[in-house]
């Protein structure tokens, strides 16, 4: 199997998350396209390391996995702030921070 | 045998992206990326990252997922609004999405670099172990795994500030 292969698919993957971003309004589900992004770069990181002979790259997608665990974390906690205080779930209204 | 392997991954991990994105209830969203990401974890092994693969499905598939399913169970299903603030985004995102995935595609085939177009590097057995990967996260990377644990506490309290239940602020509408 070429490396291109996996490229290609991560690339793929990538694409559908953007597209995903941008078609979508529920912030829940918009967090989960970003992960599907943040996944297509580690499978490009993942098939780089295996093109290279090296284990860097596995490690930086290791960090990769937890930086994806801490957005995830404070995101879902900002969805159940705004849930709490009735803002409608809807990224076309998240328009100002102030509380 | 790898192709059929990875043909089985790819079409899991693919069709699980697109049901992320056009399945209309939140739940089954989340569901959907469980089976993408499981599926993304068998292509990580035929890439010889046996601790990735092994991470992926305990710490993301597992942990994070079971938050994401609480989440989804506790805000209930949002009815997004046929309201456009762009007119025909509906139509531009897919064409957007399809206009990235041809330039990343033209980058990759057009490379020019050699080495992906084989099978990689003969490697040894130890490749991607946890004993290899440990190793080097304790040596090499010492500093970005302590800052990355920082970040993730962090994160975590972060979380409990935002989530918490406020007590009555006098002056705040709460």
């Amino acid at each position: 199997m070429d490396l291109t292969w996996y490229l290609v698919l991560s690339a793929l993957i990538f694409a559908t998350g953007v597209a995903g971003v941008l078609l979508r309004r529920s912030p829940l589900v918009i967090l989960l396209c970003l992960e599907l992004m943040l996944n297509a770069g580690n499978l490009a990181l993942l098939a780089f390391s295996r093109s290279l002979g090296n284990e860097d790259g596995q490690v930086f997608a290791l960090i990769v996995l937890v930086i994806a665990a801490c957005e995830v974390v404070v995101g879902l906690g900002l969805i159940v702030a705004a849930y709490r205080r009735r803002i409608p779930l809807n990224v076309d209204e998240f328009r100002n921070l102030r509380g | 045998m790898k192709e059929v392997a990875f043909f089985a991954g790819a079409i899991g991990a693919l069709g699980g992206a697109i049901a992320v994105i056009s399945l209309r209830n939140a739940f089954y969203s989340v569901l959907a990326l469980i089976v993408h990401l499981i599926s993304l974890a068998g292509l990580f092994l035929l890439l010889q990252g046996e601790f990735i693969a092994a991470a992926q499905i305990v710490v993301y598939a597992g942990a994070v997922m079971v938050l994401y399913v609480f989440v989804a169970a506790y805000v209930g299903n949002v009815d997004e609004p046929l309201w456009e603030p762009i007119p025909g985004q509906r139509f531009l995102a897919p064409l957007l999405g399809v206009a990235l995935f041809t330039e990343l595609g033209i980058a990759i085939i057009g490379s020019g670099l050699k080495s992906i177009e084989t099978e990689g590097p003969t490697v040894g057995l130890g490749f991607g172990s946890p004993e290899s990967i440990g190793r080097l996260m304790l040596e090499r990377f010492l500093i970005a795994f302590e800052a990355a644990s920082l970040l993730l506490l962090m994160a975590a309290v972060g979380a409990v500030v935002l989530a918490a239940r406020r007590r009555a602020v006098p002056g705040s509408g709460d």
